[in-house]
């Protein structure tokens, strides 16, 4: 009897999991490229720890970037990703719009290789016609030379996701906020609420 | 058998000459209730007590029937039991304990196969995140590179484990690279100095006994809420506030099916690293213009925190959903060879318990022949 539970048991797990053991290499690319690893490096390791392998690295587990073209390049590459699930994946577009410290930031095919770092704003993605707008939280933004985007940010949210009423309420809770703080630290909290909330106001403004 | 039952034939002859008529009525009464009472399967306790009765009414008529029975109790088990000379009324001693072990490894079997379940519906969400986070450090080791070889002078080691055990090999396999890289590094002089940031209490359990004084600091109980961002930043920051490093080395086990798991090390470099040549070179960093009025130093260290949250976020994920499928296997495995002892007891109990029913028998039986005949 027990034989056939654990038989039972065993099926339901394994068709429970099957779902997720399918998908076992959704995210997983297919062209991934090989972790360059300097022979002195594979030496020494071998010195130390002969009977072990070598450790695996985290760039074999990327796909390979395409290679700087010497051609003027038509579209855009955007990779857009967030903690919890890549937004977008080597999507092709016309341009993207990303509110770095100093102001809206455009990036066109073929735009210099710049570093920015992102304040809380609006970002819109132009892909002919059609424009999408997320509202980012602070993050990064990359272009590199082969005309890929990199854009990292740790909240982005579509903006019809957001409510007029409560952006306008955060607002001037914050506004009191940092008038009535009583040290630094929470003067600074205030101000960053206060910062992140007229940037959505100004953001639903722009839209709405 | 036959010797079995020579021997009874023959400490019958020696400790009953002269059997009393009521001796045989009881020797014969005693075989109709044991074969009445094997059918209702009430034998299995009742031998002792059975036998003991027998054996009182033997030990009455001879003084030597409590020494003689040793043997002689040892002979009907069939050899089973393996324990020392037991005494004549507790032939099923040995059973009990057999029994008894049997009970204790049907229970084992439950719980590992309750626990395979909880971890194969936790590797289920965790499997989600992980999968999701990791686009995360992909644009970081894009820009920055991936430079496994660098060992700074002074390397931060941040091993990645467990708080609870049961989850197979993954705790022992990325405690042996991190004493790897730590022998790497004092390979290379006296002046590469590492330290270790142990995440986990499973590594720190390991690592603890010969490296106490290379430890840095740990941290423990981070799956007590589910992983989040936030934790890994305040983590971060903690890691960077009390440290001094020129690099990192992240050493974690990555998912990559419920079977394997890849020890992974990632390196990362301290933003005075970043802004040193090396670096500069293997990045074409210089290459890269920094928008606004930061230079690029200042902004360099704003991207070297985050990339090590962003880094150890997908890290912790990794090692979350190895742990869990580590787990599932391990508590299979052991649920998988719990079954196998269950049938491997099961099969000797019962021939112990069918050697000492036959072996009650012959007795009764052949004890009632010798006193007829």
């Amino acid at each position: 009897m027990l034989a056939r539970q654990g038989l039972r048991s065993s099926l339901r797990t394994w068709a429970a999991a099957r779902p997720v053991l399918a998908r076992g290499f959704a995210a997983e690319v297919e062209n991934h490229q090989e972790a360059v690893v300097p022979e002195k490096f594979k030496e020494d390791w071998k010195k130390i720890a002969p009977n072990y392998d070598l450790p695996h690295f985290p760039s074999s587990y990327m796909a390979a970037r395409p290679a700087v073209s010497s051609t003027m390049p038509t579209k855009l590459t955007v990779n857009f990703v967030l903690p919890h699930a890549f937004e977008m994946q080597a999507k092709e577009v016309d341009m993207v719009i990303v509110p770095a410290t100093s102001g809206q930031m455009g990036v066109l095919p073929g735009h210099v290789p710049t570093i920015a770092e992102l304040k809380p704003g609006l970002m819109s993605v132009h892909e002919g016609s059609d424009v999408k707008q997320y509202f980012v939280s602070s993050g990064f933004a990359f272009v590199h030379a082969n005309s890929v985007a990199d854009i990292i940010a740790i909240e982005a949210v579509p903006l019809d996701r957001l409510d007029p009423e409560e952006v306008r309420k955060g607002v001037q809770e914050y506004a009191q906020k940092v008038t009535n703080a009583k040290d630094d630290l929470e003067r600074a909290e205030a101000q960053i609420g206060l910062e992140v909330h007229s940037a959505l106001q100004a953001a639903l403004g722009v839209s709405a | 058998m036959s010797r079995n039952a020579h021997a009874r034939y023959v400490f019958l002859v020696e400790c009953a000459p002269n059997p009393s008529r009521s001796a045989v009525v009881s020797g014969i009464a005693l075989a109709v209730r044991r074969i009445g009472e094997m059918a209702t399967g009430a034998a299995r306790r009742g031998g002792s007590r059975l036998a003991r009765q027998f054996a009182e009414k033997l030990t009455l008529s001879s003084g030597v029937g409590a020494q003689n029975g040793a043997p002689w109790g040892m002979q009907g088990l069939g050899g089973a039991s393996s324990e020392g000379l037991a005494p004549f009324g507790a032939r099923n001693a040995s059973n009990q304990a057999v029994r008894n072990r049997m009970r204790s490894v049907k229970n084992i079997q439950k719980i590992t196969m309750a626990m395979k379940m909880v971890a194969a519906s936790k590797l289920r969400t965790v499997q989600v995140k992980a999968e999701g986070s990791r686009g995360l450090f992909q644009p970081f080791t894009v820009l920055l590179g991936d430079a496994p070889a660098v060992m700074g002078k002074k390397t931060l080691v941040v091993t990645l484990s467990t708080d609870k055990g049961l989850c197979g090999g993954i705790n022992s396999t990325v405690v042996k690279y991190s004493r790897s890289l730590l022998k790497l590094s004092q390979m290379y002089g006296d002046d590469h100095k590492t330290e270790f940031v142990i995440v986990g209490d499973k590594a720190k359990a390991q690592l603890q006994r010969e490296y106490k004084k290379y430890i840095s600091m740990y941290i423990t109980e981070t799956q007590k809420v589910s992983i989040n961002f936030t934790q890994c930043a305040m983590m971060a920051d903690e890691i960077i506030k009390n440290n001094e490093y020129d690099v990192i080395k992240l050493v974690y086990n990555k998912f990559n099916s419920a079977v394997s798991f890849l020890p992974t090390v990632a390196t990362l470099l301290s933003p005075e690293m970043l802004a040193g040549e090396e670096a500069q070179k293997l990045g074409n960093l210089e290459s890269y213009e920094t928008e606004g009025d930061a230079t690029q130093g200042e902004v360099l260290q704003n991207l070297a925190e985050f990339q090590l949250a962003s880094v150890l976020y997908n890290a912790m994920l990794e090692n979350a959903t190895s742990e869990m499928g580590a787990r599932m296997s391990a508590m299979d495995n052991s649920t998988r060879n719990a079954g196998e002892v269950l049938d491997r007891l099961t099969l000797s109990y019962n021939r112990s318990r069918q050697a000492s029913i036959t072996t009650e028998l012959i007795e009764i039986i052949s004890g009632a022949a010798a006193l007829e005949g």
